[in-house]
């Protein structure tokens, strides 16, 4: 009686033991980037009911997801604003492109359709600046000679948090507009010359659809949930193009990947008469010399998984899959990720 | 048979003497205890005064004093100051006491005073009620439903009303935004309100019922009474409920940040966005790259700090003297 209890005990142990070490020892933890979570956590649960190996993503924010994985308390982290090549090689980390998406003006105006208002780089800038602050202003009835704009007051919605959205926005109105290039500059927070905050793309959304006369930016993805009036823009070629898989495509393919060390690319404002000149990659940074070699290898199992298996989910969320010619170059650089032996981790 | 008895007695002395040595250590170990979970909460203090000024140093030492004058809010430039947080953490707990304590003290009169014994209790449990919704709803409700209410109704109104009276004029200059500084201000108001309205009903209960009733007798009106008879034995208790109050104005983060407009800028205007210490931090905190960045969000921690600490002692301070009074 006694004997027999022992035992099954003793095999209750070992299965206990044998789960846990699974569970360890595929535990892969990542942080940063609020944009890209709704697909990594897509992606994550997929992955864990086709292979059983999990992955938590905390969305911190770019600079919290850049803090923790030089502090190496992760597994990788995710930052929408790429490190410079010379940030790497002091953190001694890869960085990769894994998704991409695109950055919407968003407006509430009476009376306009979305994709019915057109707006160009300076003109957008100069809103921002506070320098238009009504929306009958010339500058955006000679974009719009058929839009009916009333003499509505601009209420200028920016992002209060720090966010990589706002970096992407920013470097984009810097490359076109040189008042605002010296004014205010580039970052993932700036000074804000006029308007409100609001925190998150949600919170933008939000105050946008709320605020009568509002102008916002924010990811495509929440542009379309909300059904917000999203504006079309002249892009650098001075075609005008509307948002989406195409456009946004356009301009990732047309950056060059290949010659950029670290994949430093910010693909904004970019050549091609199809591009949306507001795109942003998100990126991925990894240990070169991962503490935890099981976890890194399967890291880069699971982000080689998401560029295989992934696209599909991705555009379902309205997010666009890295060109295949980006993909081969990515993998190729995950030849750096070597264990304590020396031999690359990836397979 | 005595010799029996002795014994008993002598066995009965030691297992008291035992008891009681017994009794002393479990009292003196009580003591310790109880003397060590109070000290804990000094040490904690403690530790938090000195990480957050030790977390502000490299602020305070890139901007100096001017830190606490500056309206510069530039991460790009990595050039901070905390001018425009502490005016808008003043401002919007300064309306939020303009519009909870007249409101707060008319509901505590209108309970003890006039109120009909069958709807007391409903009442008193829905200003309970109000303290007990998390700030995060009412920073929604804010968003949703007051701001683009405000932005519609009350804001056009009070630009055209104003517009042509010298200083009035610049407290309500438009455009109307919906959220700002007096939008954050009305919210704090709401949700400091039963703080007010349940501290003064209480104090207002301490007042001796022969007071009341000789101020009745020589023929005073109910609201003479509470003139004065009424508040002047109650003032510090009042204000001390007012000071605690003020002090969960000052520290509120999630609702303010959903209606101040979250804008760094010294605006006189009541209708423009503004920001406070606590949603900066709240905003701020996660994405704050560079140590000069994150030591500025601290050194604003810091100065909240002080700020409600003071408010705090000296609402402590009053609440005390009208507890020794009314004993």
């Amino acid at each position: 009686m006694i004997s027999t209890f022992f035992t099954r005990a003793a095999a209750a142990a070992t299965a206990l033991a044998a789960m846990a070490g699974a569970a360890l020892a595929l535990d892969i933890s990542g942080a940063g980037a609020t944009f890209p979570y709704p697909i990594y956590a897509k992606w994550a649960d997929t992955y864990k009911n086709e292979t059983g190996n999990g992955l938590n993503y905390q969305s911190i924010g770019s600079g919290g997801g850049i803090k923790q994985i030089k502090a190496r308390t992760v597994t990788f982290g995710a930052s929408d604003q790429p490190l410079k090549p010379e940030d790497l090689q002091a953190a001694n980390l890869i960085q990769w492109p894994q998704v991409i998406g695109g950055i919407v003006p968003v407006v509430n105006l009476e009376g306009v359709q979305p994709g019915e208002l057109v707006l160009d780089g300076p003109t957008l800038a100069k809103i921002f600046m506070g320098e238009i602050a009504s929306w009958d202003d010339a500058s955006i009835k000679k974009l719009n000679p058929k839009a009916k704009l009333a003499a509505t007051p601009i209420v200028v919605v920016h992002r209060s948090d720090g966010s990589g959205t706002t970096f992407n926005f920013t470097n984009y109105l810097s490359k076109v507009s040189q008042d605002w290039k010296t004014k205010v500059g580039e970052n993932s927070a700036v000074e804000w010359p006029v308007g409100v905050g609001a925190k998150g793309n949600e919170g933008v959304a939000n105050n946008v659809a709320n605020t009568k006369g509002a102008v916002g930016y924010v990811e495509y993805a929440y542009a379309k949930q909300n059904k917000l009036t999203h504006a079309k823009m002249v892009n650098a070629a001075g075609k005008v193009v509307a948002p989406g898989l195409e456009s946004f495509q356009s301009a990732a393919a047309s950056a060059d990947w290949a010659k950029s060390p670290g994949f430093y690319q910010i693909i904004t404002n970019e050549p091609g008469a199809k591009s949306w000149p507001i795109s942003a990659a998100t990126f991925i940074l990894l240990p070169k010399d991962p503490k935890d070699e099981a976890a890194a290898a399967e890291a880069l199992k699971f982000f080689g998984w998401a560029f295989a298996h992934g696209g599909k989910a991705a555009e379902e969320l309205d997010y666009i899959p890295m060109p295949k010619t980006v993909v081969e170059l990515v993998k190729k650089s995950w030849a750096e990720v070597k264990g304590a032996d020396g031999k690359p981790l990836a397979h | 048979m005595t010799e029996i008895a002795i014994e008993t007695r002598v066995t009965r002395v030691a297992d008291r003497a035992r008891a009681l040595s017994a009794i002393a250590v479990a009292d003196r170990l009580f003591h310790l205890t109880t003397r060590t979970a109070a000290i804990v909460v000094l040490i904690i203090l403690g530790g938090v005064i000195v990480s957050l000024i030790h977390g502000s140093l490299p602020a305070l030492r890139a901007f100096g004093l001017g830190f606490l004058t500056s309206q510069a809010w530039n991460p790009v430039t990595d050039n901070f100051g905390a001018l425009p947080a502490i005016y808008g953490t003043v401002v919007t707990s300064l309306i939020a006491m303009l519009i909870a304590v007249p409101v707060g003290l008319g509901i505590a009169t209108f309970l003890t005073e006039l109120c009909p014994h069958p709807l007391r209790r409903p009442i008193s449990v829905a200003i309970e009620l109000l303290a007990g919704i998390p700030s995060i709803i009412y920073g929604i409700w804010g968003l949703f439903v007051l701001a683009p209410f405000v932005q519609a109704h009350v804001q056009p109104g009070l630009i055209s009303l104003f517009k042509d009276i010298p200083v009035l004029s610049t407290l309500f200059a438009g455009p109307p935004y919906g959220i700002g500084v007096l939008t954050a201000g009305v919210i704090l108001a709401v949700m400091v309100l039963p703080f007010i309205a349940s501290i003064s009903r209480d104090v207002f209960a301490t007042v001796p019922p022969v007071l009341k009733e000789a101020a009745t007798g020589i023929g005073c009106t109910t609201s003479e009474m509470m003139r004065h008879v009424v508040l002047p034995y109650t003032r510090v208790g009042v204000i001390g409920g007012v000071m605690l109050a003020l002090g969960r104005a000052l520290g509120e983060t999630m609702a303010v940040t959903f209606v101040i407009g979250n804008a760094h800028k010294v605006s006189p205007s009541l209708l423009a966005p503004g920001t406070t210490i606590s949603a900066t931090i709240a905003n701020e905190f996660t994405e704050a790259v560079g140590d000069v960045y994150t030591s500025a969000l601290i050194g604003l921690g810091l100065i909240l700090f002080i700020i409600t600490f003071v408010v705090l002692a000296i609402a402590r301070y009053m609440l005390m003297r009208i507890e020794q009074k009314s004993a």
